[in-house]
C-alpha cells in the first residue's frame, strides 16, 4: 500500500478516540462543567470493555459495560461538581487517578497478567466492517485508495464521525441544546427561566460519560486486542487541547482532531526516520499536538473563549 | 376589584438575619406599585419570595384572590409573574430571540418558537415602545436595550405582573424616562407593575401606590398622590434626614490638580478618556457626573497612577504625576484615592479590618521597620480610625468582608483621609451604603473641603453630585461635555450625560 494511503487511513483511526473524547468534553463544558477526567473515563472504559469482551466473548457486551462504567465515573464527577459544588479540576484529576489505579489493580486480580487483559478473539473486537459493494472496490486503481482511507473501519469509527454533525445540530437547533448552551454561559438566567440547572448539567455529564465509554472501547478492543496499562496515552488531554483549539465548537473540533490525529499518525511513520542525519526523537513527534495548540492559541487564531460559567459551581443566592 | 397579588404574613429568616418580618401587602391590579427602602431593608428578599427564589418560612400568597404555592421560578412564571432582575439574567452570546425564547421553547426544536417570538416582538415593540433588533447579540447591546430584552422575556412568557428590581441604576435619565413611559403603557393595558427602588424621585414620578420597608418590616403603604418625598424619606430611615447636606460657600484657593489634554486609549486603540482638561483648586469639590462607563473609571485610574496616560499631563502641585504610572509614588506625593470598586480595589475582604486599614501605607515607618510589620501599631491605628469614623463594630480584628458596605467605606475613607492628603479623589463614595452612613460620609467630605483640601468626586448618583459639588463636570464617551454650577437642574445635566451639548450646538 502506498505510504500516503496508510498515513491517512491511520489518521482516521487515531482521530476516532480524539473526536469522541473531544465531543464528550464539548457537551460537558458547554454546560459549564470542566471535564479534565476525560482521560480517566476513557481509560476505565477501555479496561472494562476489554475485560467484558474477554469474559463474555462479545464486543457489544464489552461496549455496554464500558459505557455503564464510564457513565458511573461521570456521575461521580457530576455529584462532586453539581451537588457538592466541588472544584471541578480536582474532581477530574481524582477521576483520572482512580481510573489509572483501579484498572491495573482489578486487571491483575482478575486475569493475573500484570494488568493486561487477555488477547481477544475476533468476535470480541470491533473489526473493520465489510460494506457490501464498497469493500469490493478496494482493488480498483484510484478508487481503492479512497476505500482504504474512508471505508476500512469499524462501526465505532462511523459513529464517532456522525456525532459531529449531530452535536452541531443538537446544540444549535434543539431546545435541549439552547438550554445547555445557556447554562454554560449564565446558569442564573436558566434558573430564573424556571429550568433546573442541575438536571441540565447532569444530562451533559452523562452524555460525556457515554462518549468516553465509546472512546475507551474503541481504543482497547478496536484499535488493539487487549487492555494494557496506560493504553489511552494522554488522548483525553489531547482532546481537551483540541477542544480549546476549536473554541468549544463541533465542526472546528473535528478539524482540530483530524489535525492532531494526522500528527500522531505521521509520528508512527516517522519513528526511526532521520532528518539531517539525526534520528527524530519520538517524544518530539508526540509533543507536536500540544506545541501546536500553544503556538496557535498564542498568536495565530486569536483568543479562545470558554463558556463563561465553565468551572464555576452554581450557587443560587445572589 | 380583587388585588393582583396579596402577600399575607410573610416571614423569612436567613440564620440570624430576620429579613422579612410578618409582611402583609396588597397590590392592586393594573397599577404601578413602588416598594422603597434602604439597602438591606428586605425589598429584594420579599420579591424573591414572590418570584419563587426563596420560600417563606411563614405566610401566604394569593394571586387574584386564589391562594397559591410558589416553590420555584417556573411556578411564578406559570402564575403570570415576571421579574426584571437588577443584574440582568441574560445569556450574553445569545441573540435577543434566543434569550426571549429560553424556557418557553414550546417543543423539542426551537425553530418554530424563534419564528413565533419574532412576530411577538414586533407586536410588543409596536404596543409598548419596546423596539429592539431581534437578531442582535445581547452582550453587544447597551444596558438600556438589555433591560428591554428582560422586559420582553417576561411579556413573552405571559407575565401579567412585572417586578422590576432597581431598574434605573444603570440608565441615563433619558433611558429611565423611556422606561417609565413603557411601564405607564403596560399599566394602561391592564398589567400590574411592582417597582423596587431606593430612589424617591422615581416613586413620585410614576407609581400609584408606594410601600415603605425598613429593617425587614413593612412600615407603611400610601397612595403616592397623598404623600411627599420628605414623608417617605422619614419613613425609610425612621427619622428625619437631611436630603441636602448643609454646606457653606466654597473658598477655592490655588490650583492643586491641573489635568491637561489627558487621553487614554485601550488596547483596541479606542480613546476611553479623550482629551480631557480641567482643574481642581484647594477648598473646592469638583464633581464628575455621567452614566457609568463613560470614562470616569479610567480617569480615576489615570489620576491615581494605576494606569499611564497615552498622552497629556496630570499636574499635581506643579509636578507631572502622569509619568510616574505608579500608585505608590502618587500617594506619597499627597494624593489620596477612595476607589470606586470597594470590594475589588478598596480593601481585601479576607483581611482583618486593621490590615485593610493600612493598605498602601504598609511601608510607613510608623507601622514597622524594614520588612517587619508592627502588628500592635497597625491594630492601634485601626482602632483609632474606627472610633473617629464611627465604624461599627469597632473591632480591628474582624475580617473586612464582615462589615456592612457603609462601614467598609468608612474604613477606607479613614485610611485615605488619615494621611492628611492635599487632594482626595473619590469614586462612588456611597454606592451600596445605607442612608445613615451616606450622611456621615458626605459630612466628612465637606469637612475635608472646608479644611482647604481639593476634592475630585466621581459618582453616577446625580443627587450626590449635585448636593456635594461646587462645580460639576459631565463626562460622556470619554470627553467632558460641559461644566455647570451646583444649581444646574437635572434635565440640563441629563442632556449632557446623554451626550447632547448645548455648548457645542
Amino acid at each position: 500500500m502506498e505510504l500516503y494511503v496508510e498515513i491517512l487511513a491511520s489518521t482516521i483511526r487515531y482521530t476516532v478516540p480524539l473526536i469522541l473524547a473531544c465531543i464528550a468534553g464539548l457537551w460537558s463544558e458547554r454546560s459549564g462543567i470542566v471535564d479534565i477526567g476525560l482521560e480517566g473515563k476513557m481509560l476505565i472504559a477501555a479496561f472494562v470493555a476489554a475485560s467484558g469482551a474477554a469474559v463474555y466473548g462479545s464486543a457489544w457486551i464489552g461496549l455496554g459495560l464500558a459505557i455503564l462504567t464510564s457513565v458511573g465515573f461521570a456521575l461521580i464527577h457530576g455529584y462532586a461538581a453539581i451537588n457538592q459544588r466541588g472544584n471541578q479540576v480536582v474532581s477530574g484529576v481524582a477521576i483520572n487517578m482512580l481510573a489509572a489505579g483501579l484498572a491495573v489493580v482489578l486487571g491483575n486480580e482478575w486475569f493475573r497478567e500484570g494488568g493486561r487483559t487477555p488477547a481477544l478473539p475476533p468476535e470480541g473486537r470491533f473489526l473493520p466492517l465489510e460494506i457490501p459493494g464498497i469493500s469490493a472496490l478496494a482493488d480498483v486503481p484510484g478508487l481503492g485508495a479512497v476505500v482504504k482511507i474512508f471505508f476500512s473501519h469499524s462501526i465505532l469509527t462511523y459513529v464517532a464521525f456522525i456525532l459531529v454533525p449531530v452535536t452541531a445540530w443538537a446544540l444549535s437547533r434543539t431546545r435541549f441544546g439552547l438550554r445547555l448552551r445557556a447554562v454554560g454561559e449564565n446558569p442564573h438566567a436558566v434558573d430564573t427561566a424556571g429550568i433546573s440547572v442541575a438536571r441540565l448539567r447532569y444530562m451533559a455529564v452523562i452524555i460525556a460519560g457515554v462518549l468516553c465509554g465509546i472512546a475507551g472501547t474503541f481504543i482497547s478492543i478496536s484499535l488493539s486486542s487487549s487492555f494494557v496499562r496506560d493504553i489511552t496515552a494522554g488522548t483525553g488531554f489531547m482532546a481537551l487541547a483540541a477542544l480549546i483549539f476549536a473554541n468549544w465548537r463541533a465542526w472546528p473540533a473535528l478539524g482540530a482532531c483530524l489535525l492532531f490525529g494526522f500528527l500522531q499518525a505521521s509520528g508512527t511513520f516517522l519513528q526511526g526516520k532521520h532528518l539531517l542525519g539525526v534520528e527524530i526523537p519520538v517524544q518530539f513527534i508526540n509533543m507536536l499536538p500540544y506545541l501546536m495548540t500553544v503556538v496557535l492559541l498564542a498568536g495565530f487564531i486569536g483568543k479562545s473563549i470558554p463558556p463563561r460559567a465553565s468551572g464555576l459551581p452554581y450557587i443560587k443566592d445572589r | 376589584m380583587t388585588p393582583a397579588i396579596e402577600l399575607i404574613g410573610i416571614d423569612k429568616r436567613f440564620g440570624a438575619v430576620h429579613a422579612n418580618k410578618d409582611i402583609t401587602l396588597e397590590i392592586a391590579q393594573g397599577s404601578i406599585h413602588g416598594i422603597i427602602g434602604e439597602n438591606g431593608a428586605g425589598k429584594s428578599t420579599l420579591m424573591s419570595i414572590l418570584f419563587g427564589f426563596y420560600s417563606a418560612d411563614k405566610g401566604e400568597i394569593k394571586i387574584k384572590g386564589r391562594p397559591v404555592k410558589i416553590k420555584s421560578s417556573s411556578d411564578a412564571i406559570s402564575f403570570g409573574i415576571g421579574m426584571v432582575h437588577q443584574h440582568f439574567m441574560l445569556v450574553d452570546p445569545f441573540t435577543v430571540l434566543e434569550n426571549v425564547v429560553l424556557g418557553a421553547e414550546g417543543g423539542r426544536l426551537i425553530g418554530p418558537a424563534l419564528a413565533k417570538a419574532r412576530e411577538e416582538l414586533t407586536r410588543l415593540a409596536r404596543d409598548y415602545e419596546l423596539e429592539v433588533d431581534p437578531d442582535a447579540i445581547v452582550g453587544e447591546l447597551p444596558v438600556g436595550l438589555q433591560q428591554r430584552v428582560e422586559i420582553l422575556k417576561a411579556l413573552f412568557k405571559g407575565a401579567e405582573t412585572l417586578i422590576l428590581d432597581e431598574p434605573t441604576g444603570v440608565l441615563t435619565p433619558d433611558e429611565a424616562d423611556h422606561l417609565f413611559r413603557i411601564l405607564g403603557q403596560l399599566r394602561d393595558q391592564g398589567k400590574t407593575v411592582i417597582l423596587i427602588t431606593h430612589k424617591l424621585r422615581e416613586i413620585m414620578a410614576i407609581t400609584d401606590h408606594v410601600s415603605v420597608m425598613r429593617r425587614g418590616e413593612m412600615v407603611a403603604t400610601k397612595e403616592t398622590k397623598k404623600t411627599s418625598v420628605e414623608e417617605l424619606a422619614e419613613l425609610m430611615v425612621g427619622r428625619r434626614v437631611l436630603l441636602r447636606v448643609k454646606k457653606g460657600k466654597a473658598k477655592p484657593g490655588q490650583v492643586v490638580l491641573d489635568v491637561k489634554n489627558l487621553t487614554w486609549k485601550d488596547r483596541k486603540g479606542v480613546a476611553r478618556v479623550d482629551n480631557v482638561s480641567f482643574t481642581v483648586r484647594s477648598g473646592e469639590i469638583v464633581g464628575i457626573a455621567g452614566v457609568s462607563g463613560n470614562g470616569q473609571s479610567e480617569l480615576l485610574e489615570l489620576i491615581s497612577g494605576i494606569s499611564k496616560p497615552s498622552s497629556g499631563q496630570i499636574i499635581f502641585e506643579g509636578k507631572d504625576i502622569g509619568i510616574l504610572g505608579d500608585p505608590r509614588h502618587v500617594r506619597e506625593e499627597g494624593l489620596a484615592h477612595v476607589p470606586e470598586d470597594r470590594q475589588h480595589r478598596g480593601l481585601i475582604a479576607s483581611f482583618d479590618a486593621s490590615e485593610s486599614g493600612i493598605l498602601g501605607w504598609q511601608y510607613d515607618e510608623s507601622l514597622g521597620r524594614g520588612f517587619r510589620l508592627d502588628r500592635q501599631a497597625v491594630v492601634a491605628r485601626s482602632k483609632k480610625d474606627m472610633l473617629e469614623f464611627d465604624v461599627r463594630p469597632a473591632d480591628p480584628l474582624l475580617r473586612s468582608g464582615k462589615f456592612s458596605g457603609g462601614n467598609q467605606q468608612k474604613i477606607i475613607l479613614a485610611r485615605e483621609i488619615g494621611r492628611d492628603p492635599d487632594l482626595l479623589i473619590v469614586g462612588q463614595p456611597t454606592r451600596g451604603v445605607d442612608i445613615g452612613a451616606i450622611e456621615f460620609i458626605h459630612r466628612r467630605i465637606i469637612a475635608l473641603r472646608d479644611e482647604g483640601k481639593a476634592i475630585l468626586l466621581v459618582s453616577v448618583e446625580l443627587d450626590e453630585i449635585r448636593s456635594l459639588s461646587d462645580r460639576i463636570l459631565v463626562m460622556f464617551a470619554g470627553r467632558i461635555m460641559g461644566e455647570r454650577g451646583p444649581e444646574a437642574n437635572e434635565r440640563e445635566l441629563g442632556l449632557l450625560m446623554a451626550g447632547v451639548s448645548k455648548d457645542a450646538a
